[in-house]
């Protein structure tokens, strides 16, 4: 069933107006990913209300490929000037930037580069094969199994997402309230308004990314100090060659981390531990897991397809069952809802052409992607080493001109700046920014399955034990609720001496 | 650190004890079709505050001592921010492109020393890009002020 489909989805792709607007995607979200505060989840908000008069297919491409290039344009920050773009680019300044620094710049950037294109190439081979059949699953799914897939979603934030779990549990249950802030659509009720006008809208999750992410993510930088001291990348074709023909001897490497990835992207708030959790294997794995740190081709290899590999499954739930993986895909799948189309498994049955455009334009725009980051490495390069008193507040503008756009309100403007200062200080205190947005996006409709589910069992919430696929689902949920309260029982157990597998996000 | 952990997690205590004392309001039961309005908010600010709880309790025998942010750190944050806020003040009256024009010549003059002209030139070639590609381009209008009702927009 796969094949023809994803013909028909080429057909949509490979045309020339699309096939244009992944190049304008790609390069928009390169740029977006090397400027500091404005990341993937940021350039889809606020390049969203553009989208508005496309079609879906159209807007859905231009999306993607944005999202594609801020990856790639995360790598560049993290090899030339150590300034990991996202989280999950972390890892890869480990050995990137090192390599930068002697001088092989060429070669980190070439291979982080081919990596991320084989990771995410991988993923999106997976996603071509599976997606069908999962959607074909989710659509026997009733609200308590819903329900029971957005707690899984929500608690392997606090299970698997490091830091400090009482604090993930804080900003999942803060965007969830947030989110249900204004007009209850069920009952018709005021809530959370206190007689407010601007409150009964409630909050945009498209502002809260752009003020959360971008406004947050400035200012922090202003307080870190912005000095960019970047390595110069030479990059030519003959450094291309002889990195690519270096390459195949970590095929080992590439395989690991693209399961990696994939295992760990599928799951929300994936990407970052998959990058280190790779790294780690690699490190270990390696004849001389000494060089790794100091320079190590197979340290930028490592994490980055694992990035990439997670970063494309984490698209698989949000077309599947009309949950996002991660913030961007969260924004996407925002839009999605405003291009009047209803994200979940009938999807696929009622649109094929955007599924399969979708699934097809994941392809063209990595093959894209790769293609312009390695013949414009330096262009994009040269964008950090613009001054920071002129890409300050050329950031803040372009922020707060995304943030009016969505919904032409002045108050979203403000909501912005309020949103930048409680990122500001969440992220120092180590409250997760992802989660929040997750459940600020979800809210509605983990609310709906939640009362759906209630009404079917008569107010019971045993309903999700009783089925057996929500009941399945709910257990591992708990599991991974339970999880930080096991994990130092269970070392003490053993007694205390086994150190963590994984090296986790701090 | 602590002080800043356990003030953020006081104001998060008390804005779930707004939400829950609202949610009491418009009822957290039963209602004729399925639980009421105040139901899911209920519980959500009811776990919250527990969550608080625990996290001041873990800040109180937190002994690191290390500060949330030193003054010289809080300025160059400040510097962004208080202009900002300035902006999207003079927005309501200038609307979005002369606001945003005057905070990026008004920021690069101010901290980035730059001359007249280059200021100057960076923020009016920001708001006529801005305005082509917004307003032109994808229709998207923006707030306008009395210059672009003078330019007979």
């Amino acid at each position: 069933m796969g094949v023809e489909n994803l013909l028909l989805g080429f057909q949509v792709a490979l045309q020339p107006y699309n096939l244009g607007l992944a190049v304008i995607g790609v390069t928009l979200g390169t740029i977006i990913g090397v400027l500091p505060g404005l990341g993937g989840a940021n350039g889809v908000a606020i390049l969203l209300p553009l989208t508005f008069s496309m079609s879906p297919t159209s807007a859905i491409i231009l999306l993607t490929s944005l999202y594609w290039g801020a990856l790639f344009g995360g790598a560049i920050t993290s090899i030339l000037f150590n300034i990991p773009g996202e989280p999950w680019s972390v890892a890869t300044t480990f050995d990137g930037y090192p390599l930068a620094r002697q001088g092989r710049g060429g070669q980190a950037l070439t291979a982080a580069f081919s990596s991320s294109f084989v990771g995410a190439l991988f993923a999106v081979i997976l996603i071509t094969l599976f997606a069908p059949l999962l959607a074909e699953v989710a659509l026997k799914f009733g609200p308590p199994e819903f329900f029971a897939i957005q707690l899984l979603t929500f608690s392997s934030f606090i299970g698997l997402g490091g830091g400090s779990p009482l604090k993930s549990l804080v900003s999942i249950l803060l965007g969830f309230i947030m989110a249900a802030v204004g007009l209850d659509i069920v009952t018709g009720q005021l809530r959370m308004t206190f007689g407010i006008v601007d409150l009964m809208k409630g909050f945009d999750f498209i502002v809260a990314v752009i003020g959360l992410f971008g406004i947050g993510e400035i200012l922090l930088s202003m307080e870190e100090g912005l000095a960019f001291k970047g390595a110069s990348a030479r990059i030519n074709p003959r450094v291309v060659w002889e990195t690519w023909r270096e390459l195949p001897r970590y095929w080992r490497t590439f395989v690991r981390s693209c399961f990696i990835g994939f295992w760990m992207g599928f799951k929300p708030g994936g990407a970052t531990p998959a990058s280190f959790m790779s790294y780690a294997f690699a490190k270990r794995f390696s004849k001389h897991p000494e060089r790794f740190g100091k320079g190590e081709i197979e340290g930028v290899v490592a994490p980055e397809t694992a990035a990439h590999a997670a970063g494309g499954a984490s698209l698989l739930p949000m077309i599947t069952l009309g949950i996002p993986g991660s913030p961007t895909a969260a924004v996407m799948l925002g839009g999605l809802i405003i291009w009047g189309l209803q994200p979940g498994p009938m999807l696929f049955k009622e649109k094929p052409e955007f599924v399969w455009g979708l699934i097809a334009s994941m392809y063209t725009g990595n093959v894209i992607g790769v293609a312009m980051v390695l013949a414009f490495v330096p262009l994009f390069a040269a964008i950090l080493r613009v001054p920071f008193a002129i890409l300050t507040p050329l950031i803040v503008a372009v922020c707060a001109v995304g943030a009016y756009s969505v919904n032409s309100r002045m108050i979203d403007v403000w909501y912005m700046l309020i949103f930048g200062v409680i990122g500001y200080v969440f992220k120092k205190l180590d409250y997760p920014l992802a989660p929040l947005v997750l459940a600020l996006v979800l809210g509605d409709l983990a609310e709906n399955a939640l009362r759906q589910s209630l009404i079917m069992s008569q107010g019971s919430l045993l309903i999700l034990f009783e089925r057996p696929i929500s009941g399945a689902i709910t257990l591992v949920a708990l599991f991974f609720f339970a999880l930080p309260i096991i994990t130092p029982w269970w070392r003490r157990l053993r007694g205390a001496s086994v150190p963590t597998a994984s090296p986790r996000e701090t | 650190m602590r002080a800043a952990d356990l003030t953020t997690a006081l104001v998060l205590i008390a804005g779930g004890a707004l939400v829950i004392w609202d949610s009491l309001r418009i009822g957290i039961g039963w209602g004729t079709d399925g639980p009421k309005s105040g139901f899911f908010p209920f519980w959500l600010a009811v776990l919250m505050i527990g969550a608080c709880l625990g996290i001041i309790g873990r800040a109180l025998t937190d002994k690191s001592g290390k500060p949330f942010v030193t003054r010289e750190q809080l300025r160059p944050v400040l510097d962004v921010l208080w202009p900002a806020a300035a902006c999207v003040l003079l927005m309501h009256w200038l609307g979005l492109y002369l606001a945003s024009a005057l905070y990026m010549g008004f920021y690069m003059r101010r901290f980035g020393h730059y001359p007249w002209l280059a200021a100057m030139s960076v923020s009016v070639i920001f708001a006529v890009s801005v305005f082509l590609i917004f307003e032109i381009w994808f229709l998207v209008p923006m707030p306008k002020g009395p210059l672009e009702a003078w330019l007979g927009y």
